[in-house]
């Protein structure tokens, strides 16, 4: 740590001649962006581990009746692909590995507040992963991911404990990046770097941080809870023991929708970027859209009983709550609006991470939308529960989520590996994702409206052939995520050198070399420009020397 | 090719008015949703590098563009949720003269209990043209009550009751879901409304049906009970009123040391906080289960709770007997 970086030399680059050096170099590390590349590997583990449990659920519901799985096995199989996706894979994914590795070059520091601090949240991560990877190995858990008592805290014989502790570890892992984030934004951004010159990805890193710090103690304690009347026999959800089931569902929800905006706004981010970049213009309303991110960390506290319409709360909570969630609708509508914006008069160009954030938005403005039909009662009461949920839901987390992870992940890959991976093969699998993702979740709005409830393992008939179709896009979905992952892998070895800033685009993370250096910035930049401040005729320019042959 | 329908027949009152809004907001969607990405398209290629175009004078903020786009969404969903909220309360609001049925939930099966004694599981006979409130609760854990083609839905819990109520439209068998995940057998926890004519309501509740015990289970060949429907409720409740010893103390002269219960039923209870209670089926079921919770104003806290000693199936019968009472009052 205590050398200067020499010329030309990079944060993934070795002194470390034995393994156990190599080994603590990467595992003791306090470098964000190594903390983040260990992210980066265990967090897509998550993902491929609860793709596969997506796909042996997509498998059994090819037929109407239970012919693969038994009962039990298929509600094992859902419950855990929603608790690696939610906990391992959502929550943590964009923050903890685009997070972690932009924050402190885009604001200009070298590093965390707490590099310390951003090791040991990995290690609590790991810790809570393994956790709910035992609870699997031994039998898994079938109480859905939302664990809803008395079921989770009475009835169920599975392994609920283990995996309550994994998600109550992993939650720490969450709040300590928060606080991170948080303090690292306060106090370490660059001389001259104002609040208003941040990149959006800051400021909707800022927001997801005090959702974080805020929302997660709440999950902690209410598994707790559920632990303590599942150990002990203490009656807190259970009504056989003088407890109350719907007090859980207050508490799970209070946590579970900010989780939402968790997963979200930090792909609201990572899109802001993109667009921006890809159109060589600044970003229209900057400070709406900066604002509105700030609007949602609030708003979102405030809509949890949208989610328990049926559940036995009164008339009044529910016509306040659906009020709410009309209201939550606005800010994430008005950044639709700015992005679209922004597109006007721009010179765009469709590289891999702009078609990703294109295609967020298509998706994402459907999963917005049918979040309306949800917040209206009298249309809830009957598609809550159903799979017009589970469609609803997959195209914010899917579709927007994980859309905006990848494209960021291709966005800043030459920034983190200094390489340049195959455009035609990014191009294609994004397109590949997108038609996969519409084709396996859009049947699903229409089957949930007919009245397939959601977690049925086995089904009536005329619900058979909308199924199939899901799968089917299932299946084109899975191969979209593969092609990735190989043209990702070989562009380590194979790739083209890709420069400090191949895309030509502004924020101090691309001043530095690629793959940037340990401690980020030899010298501290001052920063006296706005964000996204391409000059007046950047567009123009860059129509101007485009020549056939060059990228599209 | 097998049977495939691309949307839910409209067998409720309500199926209709969800529907309209429901395609309202699916027309409203279109309007953004299927508006939107042409425009993004279209500037997708309009601006795309290679084109030859004006790009000067670019604008990177609007006031009134903001504005727009904010106030006119803003609009546009408090409308359609002050609609949806008027169908909601509607749909949340059961008619006095609705025919009450008792439902307990379990895992994984539905118990249903007409009020002249008749009973049946995993299905549900109700009359179309009629409203139906359905008194629900769950014997274990969270439940939920699901009629697609209704359009209705209601978790059923443990420990208390939730309502529901629709009016059939249309003769028919539908579809019955457990819509909230339940455990293994989850999706196995369905079964069939069938909605009849009355006259052929009528028929079917005076028709004996199938053996079933009054624990809600099926029970073995038990001939006596093949024959018999039952009691109805409110008698059965009656006699449970008087073997369980509550007489002795909630006379119906009124000089019991408990409250006389006529006329308890939907009225509002002074407690002896001075607060004022409506007393519904939760009320009702609470004073039984955990009778110190809520004292009626003038009465000592002096009686025992009924916890364990009553089955829900039981409760339901002492529920349709205390109502009776509530009725009797009236005449």
């Amino acid at each position: 740590m205590a050398t200067t970086a020499l010329p030309g030399r990079n944060y993934l680059e070795e002194d470390a001649t034995t393994i156990g050096a190599w080994l603590k170099a990467w595992f003791l590390t306090v470098d964000h962006k190594r903390i983040a590349i260990l992210y980066l590997l265990s967090i897509n583990f998550f993902f491929l581990l609860g793709g596969l449990a997506a796909s042996v659920i997509r498998v059994e519901l090819i037929t109407p009746q239970g012919d693969l799985l038994s009962a039990d096995l298929y509600n094992r199989a859902f419950t855990l692909h929603g608790i690696i996706m939610v906990f391992f894979f959502l929550i943590p994914g964009i923050p903890a590995v685009l997070g972690n590795f932009l924050v402190p070059l885009m604001i200009g520091a070298r590093d965390m507040a707490f590099p310390r601090l951003n090791l040991f949240s990995w290690y609590l991560y790991m810790a809570g992963g393994i956790f709910a990877l035992t609870a699997a190995i031994f039998g898994g858990v079938d109480t859905g991911w939302t664990f809803y008592t008395p079921f989770s805290s009475t009835y169920a014989n599975s392994n609920v404990i283990l995996t309550i502790t994994g998600a109550f570890i992993m939650g720490f892992s969450s709040i300590t990046t928060g606080v991170n984030f948080i303090v690292t934004i306060h106090t370490m951004r660059a001389p001259g770097m104002t609040w208003f010159r941040l990149p959006l990805f800051i400021w909707a890193s800022y927001a997801t941080s005090l959702i974080i710090v805020l929302a997660t103690p709440v999950i902690g304690i209410t598994l707790l809870l559920v632990a303590i009347e599942r150990l002990w026999g203490v009656g807190i959800f259970d009504p056989a023991l003088g407890g109350d089931p719907l007090l859980f569902q207050h508490l799970f929800w209070f946590y579970s929708h900010p989780a939402v905006y968790i997963m979200i706004l930090p792909g609201f981010g990572v899109i802001s970027e993109l667009i921006a970049a890809f159109s060589r213009k600044r970003i229209f309303g900057y400070e709406f859209i900066a604002f509105s991110s700030m609007a949602i960390a609030l708003l979102g506290f405030l809509v949890w009983g949208h989610h328990m319409f049926v559940s036995g709360q009164s008339v009044y909570a529910g016509l306040v709550f659906s009020f709410l969630t009309m209201l939550v609708a606005i800010p994430s509508a008005i950044k639709v609006f700015n992005w679209t914006a922004t597109l006007y008069k721009g010179s765009i160009s469709y590289r891999t991470p702009m078609l990703y954030a294109l295609g967020f938005i298509g998706l994402f403005v459907i999963g917005g939308l049918t979040g309306i039909f949800l917040g209206i009662v009298a249309i809830n009461i009957h598609v809550t529960d159903t799979y017009f949920v589970v469609a609803h839901f997959h195209y914010v987390m899917v579709g927007g989520a994980i859309m905006a992870y990848l494209g960021g992940i291709h966005y800043w890959w030459p920034k983190m590996t200094g390489r340049m991976y195959n455009e035609v093969w990014g191009g294609i699998s994004a397109l590949i994702i997108f038609v996969g993702f519409n084709m396996t979740f859009f049947p699903q709005f229409i089957v949930g409206y007919l009245g397939m409830p959601r977690r049925y393992h086995v089904y009536p008939q005329e619900f058979q052939v909308l199924h199939v179709l899901s799968s089917a896009g299932a299946t084109i979905l899975a191969i979209g995520f593969i092609i990735p992952i190989i043209y990702l892998t070989i562009s380590l070895w194979k790739g083209a050198i890709a420069g400090d800033n191949p895309w030509d685009a502004t924020g101090l993370e691309w001043e530095v070399s690629s793959p940037p250096p340990t401690h980020n910035f030899t010298t501290t930049p001052v920063v006296t420009r706005e964000a996204y401040d391409y000059p007046p005729d950047a567009a123009e320019v860059d129509a101007a020397n485009w020549r056939p042959g060059s990228p599209l | 090719m097998q049977d495939f329908p691309l949307f839910p027949e409209q067998a409720s009152t309500f199926a209709g008015p969800v529907d309209v809004l429901y395609w309202t907001l699916v027309g409203l969607s279109l309007i953004f949703g299927g508006i939107l990405p042409f425009i993004i398209l279209y500037l997708m290629v309009r601006y795309h590098r290679s084109q030859k175009v004006d790009r000067t004078n670019q604008l990177h903020s609007s006031l009134p563009l903001e504005l727009t786009w904010t106030v006119i969404p803003l609009v546009l969903v408090l409308t359609v949720f002050f609609w949806g909220a008027f169908l909601y309360i509607d749909m949340r609001t059961p008619p006095d003269d609705s025919l009450e049925i008792y439902v307990i939930g379990k895992q994984w099966m539905w118990h249903v209990q007409h009020p002249n004694g008749k009973r049946e599981n995993n299905e549900l006979h109700i009359p179309i043209g009629q409203p139906v409130k359905l008194i629900m609760t769950s014997q274990d854990v969270i439940h939920s009550f699901y009629i697609p083609d209704f359009r209705v839905k209601q978790d059923v819990l443990p420990g208390r009751y939730t309502i529901m109520w629709f009016e059939a439209t249309q003769p028919g068998e539908y579809h019955l879901f457990c819509a909230e995940y339940c455990g293994t057998e989850h999706s196995l926890m369905v079964g069939r409304v069938v909605a009849l004519r009355l006259a052929d309501y009528e028929r079917w509740l005076a028709t004996p049906g199938e053996i079933i015990l009054p624990d809600g289970s099926v029970g073995g060949a038990v001939p006596a009970l093949v024959e018999a429907i039952g009691d109805p409720m409110e008698l059965a409740g009656g006699q449970l009123f008087a073997s369980l010893g509550c007489a002795g103390c909630h006379r119906s002269d009124g000089l019991g040391i408990g409250p006389n219960l006529a006329g308890l039923y939907a009225s509002e209870v002074r407690l002896t906080d001075g607060s004022l209670v409506f007393a519904d089926e939760n009320y009702l079921r609470e004073s039984i289960l955990n009778p110190g919770a809520k004292i009626a104003a003038g009465y000592a806290n002096v009686m025992p709770s009924y916890e364990g000693q009553v089955s829900e199936d039981q409760m339901n019968q002492l529920l349709a007997y205390i109502k009776s009472l509530a009725d009797a009052n009236v005449e």
